[in-house]
């Protein structure tokens, strides 16, 4: 094919996948007056810094996002400490009884989601957690996907001969694992790292249930309730979807290559 | 066994949360269905009455109806363009760094940010997508009034957010197949359509139903788009109403709880089914060698 012609597809198809965050920065920094208008604005106006200044006043969004950092950084520190030791334990030891447990682990995946959540949502109540970020993190703190990944990973990327160097330094378990295992599992677990603070943030159906009635919510339960109370004042919805992207865009960007290049490598595996 | 208490603690946390998280509330939910129980007076138990009810809920049905619907809407379009991407992608065109970059960015962003977004783009009079459309003379479009366009609608969403994604991994598909089959295509004269259609499309089929299975994975649990755009009720005549968005109106709306367990052991007994069929598909053997000998001929 023309290679002329393929740049250009290729652009318009890259512009046309980019607008939607371009039209959200426009709409964010118009009036909602501009936003109702025909034809549309397609130029930035000079009202950013109001609207957001606006969402903050009227509900707590400064609390929704500390309270999905609080979120996604706690529950990515525990996924990553609790995946990495189960994923480095298959991996590199025997142990009686090892296969059928991660034969166990494998069967979790087929576990949907829904059947779990109402008899979840009744434990939380239960447990006094409804309303309590405890409700999203605990859960969440080690997942059958992450140590299944990460074996694979493990399995090739830790040579025995340095397992067995450090048993002959008389280092015991938890030693080698964190001074032998964790090094070498390093790119690993930038991968896992960027794809569970990702998935935490826009986590969106689970955070609904178990926070909704609370002042207590995240970042994606805030704008849909930004969205509810609002409904005209579009301006003001818009910079705030825009606050609760651009962080996460920032986190995505800075290691994008490798985070696709693994995606890829993951699915042609699988 | 005490010999191997190091590694029995290390794997524990994920089976100990599993059980508690996992286990015990599903064995619970099957419990929960044969209930009738709002949360908050007691239980009261019914035996099978709400899978008697369940199976002659048209709502239900209809639930069932407009998922599929809409996963057809979305994963074919969805698959060619990402074909169209991993192919421009995987020539010789510069920048594609950027441009892979660019095409992935919707499948790492907020659905619920973006469900508001598109809903400004999906508006009647106002909306951007109405007025481009005015510019080619096409009459407006009542995005979220229609039931056909309602489903037009999310499917667009699904389609904007997944083509990316499923270019990257054709791509990776592409760069994997190997060059020799290609030279021997064009030395026996083959063109570039009919290397892609006899060649390329055969060989790269594992990846393509790889696609083809995560995307009803996804697709079957379709509830935020829906939610966010049309509310609890999946908007007029119910037409953006999912499977997991009834699910969730009927147990965390209505508080209906025991029906709503129901609900849930129905929505995994389609999703059993579809995977087995998608088991099936995956298992039958690939046709590339009868498709040579039809190119040769």
């Amino acid at each position: 094919m023309n290679r002329a012609f393929t740049s250009a597809a290729l652009a318009i198809g890259a512009l046309i996948t980019l607008f939607p965050y371009y039209q959200l920065a426009v709409m964010a920094s118009n009036t909602t007056a501009d936003i109702y208008s025909s034809p549309p604005k397609f130029w930035f106006g000079g009202h950013l810094v109001e609207n957001i200044g606006e969402v903050f006043a009227k509900v707590d969004f400064f609390g929704s996002v500390l309270n999905t950092l609080v979120v996604a950084v706690a529950t990515t520190l525990l996924v990553l400490f609790f995946d990495s030791l189960a994923a480095f334990t298959f991996a590199k030891y025997d142990f009686p009884g090892s296969n059928v447990l991660f034969g166990l682990l494998l069967a979790t995946f087929v576990v949907p989601t829904q059947l779990a959540a109402i008899p979840q949502f009744t434990l939380m109540a239960k447990f006094g957690w409804v309303g309590d970020l405890k409700a999203l993190i605990i859960p969440a703190a080690a997942n059958a996907f992450g140590i299944f990944w990460m074996r694979q990973y493990a399995r090739g990327a830790i040579p025995d001969e340095l397992l067995e160097a450090a048993r002959a330094d008389g280092a015991g378990f938890f030693r080698t694992y964190w001074s032998v295992g964790l090094p070498v599992l390093r790119p690993a677990l930038a991968f896992l790292g960027i794809f569970t603070f990702v998935n935490t943030w826009n986590d969106y159906l689970w955070p609904l249930v178990v926070l909704i009635d609370s002042n207590n919510v995240t970042l994606q339960v805030a704008l849909s309730q930004l969205n509810g109370l609002y409904l005209k004042d579009y301006a003001v919805v818009m910079a705030g979807t825009l606050v609760a992207i651009v962080p996460l865009v920032i986190v995505f960007l800075i290691g994008a290559r490798h985070f696709i290049r693994n995606i890829a490598a993951g699915a042609l595996k699988g | 066994m005490r010999r191997y208490l190091p590694q029995y603690l290390a794997i524990a946390p994920f089976f100990v949360l599993f059980a508690v998280f996992g286990v015990y509330p599903v064995l619970y939910s099957l419990w929960l269905s044969l209930q009738r129980w709002n949360g908050v007076s007691p239980m009261k138990f019914v035996g099978l009455e709400n899978f008697r009810f369940l199976i002659s809920d048209t709502a239900f049905w209809d639930a069932i109806g407009n998922t599929f619907v809409i996963w057809v809407m979305s994963t074919v379009p969805m698959l060619v363009l990402s074909m169209l991407v991993a192919l421009g992608l995987n020539s010789s065109v510069r920048h594609k760094g950027v441009l892979r970059v660019a095409y992935f960015l919707p499948n790492v962003t907020s659905i619920v940010a973006m469900s508001l977004v598109f809903g400004s783009f999906f508006s009647n009079e106002f909306g951007v997508l109405n007025w481009f459309l005015g510019l080619a003379g096409v009459d407006p479009v009542q995005w979220l009034n229609d039931p056909w366009a309602i489903r037009t609608a999310i499917s667009l969403m699904i389609i904007w957010r997944w083509t990316g994604y499923n270019a990257i991994i054709l791509l990776a598909g592409l760069q994997a197949l190997p060059g020799d089959v290609f030279e021997a295509a064009k030395l026996d004269g083959a063109g570039p359509v009919q290397t892609f259609f006899r060649v390329t499309l055969p060989l790269l089929r594992p990846v393509i139903l790889f696609s083809v299975v995560m995307s009803a994975i996804g697709g079957l649990q379709i509830f935020t788009e829906s939610q966010i755009l049309l509310g609890n009720r999946g908007g007029p005549e119910g037409a953006g109403m999912t499977m997991v968005l009834y699910f969730y109106n009927t147990a965390f709306a209505d508080n209906d709880f025991g029906y709503g367990a129901a609900i849930a052991w129905g929505i995994f007994v389609v999703v059993v089914l579809f995977s087995i069929l998608n088991w099936r598909l995956v298992q039958r053997p690939p046709r590339l060698t009868s498709q040579l000998k039809g190119a040769s001929r």
